[in-house]
C-alpha cells in the first residue's frame, strides 16, 4: 500500500525486482540462460534442462517456497487456427515458431511459477524440453504440490517427468489417443460444425468505426 | 520412556500388549470404499478412493475429470472479451470473482486500466460474490456434518446477494458483467441503499451460523484437531486462501498486492488462526464473510463518480507479451497466465484455480484418518469441482 517505489523516471526502475533477480542468478550460476525482469510487474528466468531440479531447490532455499502452478506452452502456431473459416478449404499457415519471453529453441517449454509468501514477489521458470526425449526431471520431490500438476501436463502436453511416482491420466480415460492441449490436436466441435460465433465479428448495420470507445 | 516410573512402564506395555491381541483377533482384510462420484459431499463430481483399514484410511486417492471442459483449449479459438463467458463457469458459486484476473491479465497487456469507478465496483462485485459463494459453504457444512438447519438459512440468504448481484449485471450466477477496461454497465438505481440493507442481513446470518454451528458441541468435537495441515505442507502443496490463513500464515492477495482493485482504499483486516484443523479453515471463512460485508459497506460509501469504462477500441487486439495476474478468489488464489501473440484471441492461457491445489493435498492428508472424519476434511477443504477440472 506504501507507494516508496514510486520513483517516476523516464523509464520505470523496480529497484526490489533488480536486486532479486540478481540474488537469484548469482545462486544459480550458469543453469540460466536468461532471464528477464518487467518492472513494476514480474521476473522471468530460463534454465537448462538438466538445472531443472536443482533449480527448484534453489529457489525455494532462496525463500521461494509457495508452489504456485507447472504447466507447459506448445509454441506451435496452431494449424488449425480458430476453425472458423470452411474446413473444406484450409488456409495454409505459418509454421514459424515465435517464442514469448525470455527465448527459447524447442517447440515445448515448461513453466513454472514459485511465490516468496508475504512478499508476493514470484518468478516464473522456463524450461526448453528436448523433442527428441520429450521428458524432464520432476519436481516431486522439491514440491510436493506439483505432483498433480505434472501429471496434468503429462496427459496435456505429452511431457514425461523423470521420477514421478505415478503419472497416470487426471481427466481423460486411460486409453484416450493425443495430448489435447498441444496446438496441432484439433479441437473437433470447430470441424464438425462451422462455428456460429463467426456472425458476431461481423459489423452491425449502424455502427461506427473501430476506435470509437464504448458506452460509457 | 525413561521418564515413565515402573509402574507406569509395565502398565504401558500391558496395555500395548493388549491392543496388539486385540489387533490379531479382529484382524480384517482391506477394504475400498469408493464415495462419489455423486455425492454430495464433493460439490460437483469428485470420486474419492479409499483403502481402509478397520476405520483407517490406509491411502485415499481422489479421482477428478468428471467435469473436465477443457476451458484452456477453448480459449486459443476465442477473442480475449468473449473468455470471460467460458471463465464464469470454473467456480460457478462465486463467478464474477473469475473473470476480473482474465480482465486484469488482458488489461496488462494492453496498458489500460479501468477508471476509478470501475474499478471501486469490480471490487464490491468481488466481494458479494465472495459472500454468496462463503455463505452457501457454511449451510453445506452443517449438512455435511449432519445438521441440517444451517442450509435453509444460507440458501434463504445468499438469495438476497444473488438477487443484489443480478440487479446489477443481470445474472444470477454467471454476470459475464467485466470488461477490458471497465464495466458493461453502471450500477443500477438503488443498488446502494439495497446492499447495505443485504450487508446488514448478511451480517445477522453470520452470528446465527456462528450460533447454531460454531458452538456447537457436536461440531466442535467432529472438527476441532481433525485434518490438521501445518504451515509449510500447506505453502509446498500450493494451498491458499481460507485454507492456508487457517494454518498461521498471514497472507492475503487483496492486501498483499498491488492491484487495480480498491482493497487499499478500505479499512478491514486478514482474519488467520493458528490451528490449522477443520475448525480453523470453517471459523476463517466464517469471518471472512463478515470481513467482506464491512468491505463492502465501506466502499459503497466512497465510490467515485465518473465513467466505468475507460477508451478502449472496439475491436480488441492485445499486444504480444506474457502477464501472470491472481486474485484472492472465494476459493483461494485464482491466476491465468495469459499469452498474446498480437492476436485477437489468447495464444494460450494456463488457469491456475485455487480448488485443483487445495484438493491435491487429499492423498496426505487423509492418510490415517477415520471414515467419517472424511467428509469433515473435504467439507472444510472447501473445494467446487468447476474449480479443480476447469
Amino acid at each position: 500500500m506504501s507507494s516508496t517505489t514510486d520513483t517516476t523516471t523516464d523509464a520505470p526502475r523496480d529497484d526490489i525486482r533488480d536486486a532479486e533477480i540478481a540474488r537469484v542468478l548469482a545462486a544459480l550460476g550458469t543453469s540460466v540462460v536468461d532471464s528477464l525482469v518487467k518492472p513494476n510487474d514480474d521476473m522471468w528466468i530460463r534454465v537448462s534442462a538438466d538445472a531443472w531440479v536443482s533449480t527448484g531447490e534453489t529457489l525455494k532455499s532462496l525463500g521461494y517456497s509457495y508452489f504456485c502452478f507447472i504447466s507447459a506452452i506448445d509454441w506451435l502456431p496452431s494449424p488449425f487456427g480458430k476453425g472458423e473459416e470452411d474446413p473444406a478449404s484450409p488456409i495454409e499457415r505459418s509454421t514459424v515458431i515465435k517464442q514469448g519471453y525470455t527465448g527459447g529453441e524447442t517447440r515445448f517449454q515448461v513453466i513454472a511459477r514459485l511465490v516468496q509468501p508475504f512478499s508476493t514477489l514470484g518468478i516464473n521458470i522456463k524450461v526448453d524440453v528436448d523433442d527428441t526425449v520429450m521428458a524432464i526431471d520432476s519436481w516431486v520431490h522439491v514440491f510436493a504440490g506439483a505432483n498433480w500438476h505434472e501429471r496434468e501436463t503429462h496427459e496435456m502436453f505429452g511431457i514425461g517427468f523423470n521420477g514421478h511416482p505415478d503419472l497416470r491420466n487426471m481427466y481423460l480415460p486411460t486409453d484416450f489417443e493425443g495430448h489435447p492441449l498441444r496446438k496441432d490436436f484439433p479441437l473437433l466441435a470447430r470441424h464438425v460444425k462451422p462455428w456460429p460465433g463467426i456472425v458476431d465479428v461481423e459489423p452491425l448495420p449502424g455502427d461506427d468505426s473501430e476506435e470509437e470507445g464504448a458506452e460509457s | 520412556m525413561s521418564l515413565l516410573g515402573d509402574r507406569q512402564q509395565l502398565a504401558y506395555i500391558a496395555s500395548q500388549a493388549a491392543d496388539a491381541r486385540v489387533n490379531v483377533e479382529l484382524e480384517t482384510e482391506g477394504m475400498t470404499l469408493n464415495i462419489g462420484p455423486q455425492h454430495p459431499a464433493t460439490h460437483g463430481t469428485l470420486r474419492i478412493i479409499a483403502r481402509l483399514d478397520g476405520e483407517q484410511v490406509v491411502w485415499a486417492d481422489p479421482s477428478c475429470g468428471y467435469m473436465h471442459r477443457g476451458y484452456e483449449k477453448l480459449t486459443e479459438v476465442r477473442s480475449f472479451p468473449q473468455v470471460t463467458a467460458l471463465v464464469n463457469r470454473i467456480d460457478w458459486l462465486g463467478s464474477f470473482a473469475n473473470e476480473v484476473p482474465f480482465i486484469l491479465a488482458a488489461e496488462k497487456l494492453m496498458g489500460v486500466e479501468a477508471p476509478d469507478r470501475a474499478q471501486h465496483i469490480r471490487t464490491i462485485l468481488f466481494e458479494l460474490s465472495r459472500i454468496a459463494n462463503v455463505t452457501l459453504f457454511l449451510g453445506d457444512l452443517g449438512v455435511q456434518l449432519g445438521a441440517v438447519t444451517p442450509v435453509f438459512f444460507a440458501f434463504r440468504d445468499r438469495e438476497y446477494v444473488l438477487n443484489l448481484i443480478e440487479g446489477a449485471t443481470g445474472g444470477r450466477f454467471h454476470p459475464n458483467f467485466d470488461r477490458i477496461g471497465g464495466l458493461k454497465d453502471d450500477l443500477p438505481a438503488g443498488f446502494i441503499d439495497e446492499t447495505r440493507n443485504v450487508m446488514k442481513k448478511m451480517r445477522k446470518f453470520c452470528d446465527e451460523i456462528e450460533a447454531l454451528l460454531f458452538g456447537n458441541e457436536i461440531f466442535q468435537s467432529r472438527t476441532r484437531g481433525i485434518g490438521v495441515i501445518p504451515r509449510d505442507v500447506a505453502l509446498q502443496y500450493g494451498m491458499s486462501g481460507a485454507n492456508l490463513r487457517a494454518s498461521g500464515v498471514d497472507w492475503d492477495l487483496r492486501r498483499d498486492q498491488k492491484l487495480p482493485l480498491a482493497y487499499d482504499k478500505v479499512d478491514w483486516k486478514v482474519i488467520t488462526h493458528p490451528d490449522g484443523d477443520s475448525f480453523a479453515r470453517c471459523w476463517v471463512r466464517l469471518q471472512e464473510v463478515r470481513e467482506s460485508t464491512r468491505i463492502v459497506d465501506q466502499l459503497l460509501d466512497t465510490i467515485p463518480a465518473g465513467p466505468v469504462m475507460a477508451k478502449v477500441p472496439k475491436i480488441i487486439k492485445v499486444p504480444e507479451g506474457e502477464a501472470w495476474v491472481s486474485t484472492e478468489n472465494p476459493l483461494g488464489e485464482m491466476g491465468y497466465y495469459v499469452v498474446s501473440q498480437g492476436d485477437m484471441g489468447p495464444f494460450r492461457v494456463k488457469i491456475r484455480s485455487a480448488s485443483f491445489n487445495n484438493i491435491s493435498i487429499t492423498p496426505w492428508l487423509l492418510k490415517g484418518v477415520y471414515v467419517p472424519d472424511i467428509i469433515t476434511i473435504l467439507a472444510s477443504l472447501y473445494f467446487i469441482l468447476g474449480d479443480i477440472d476447469r
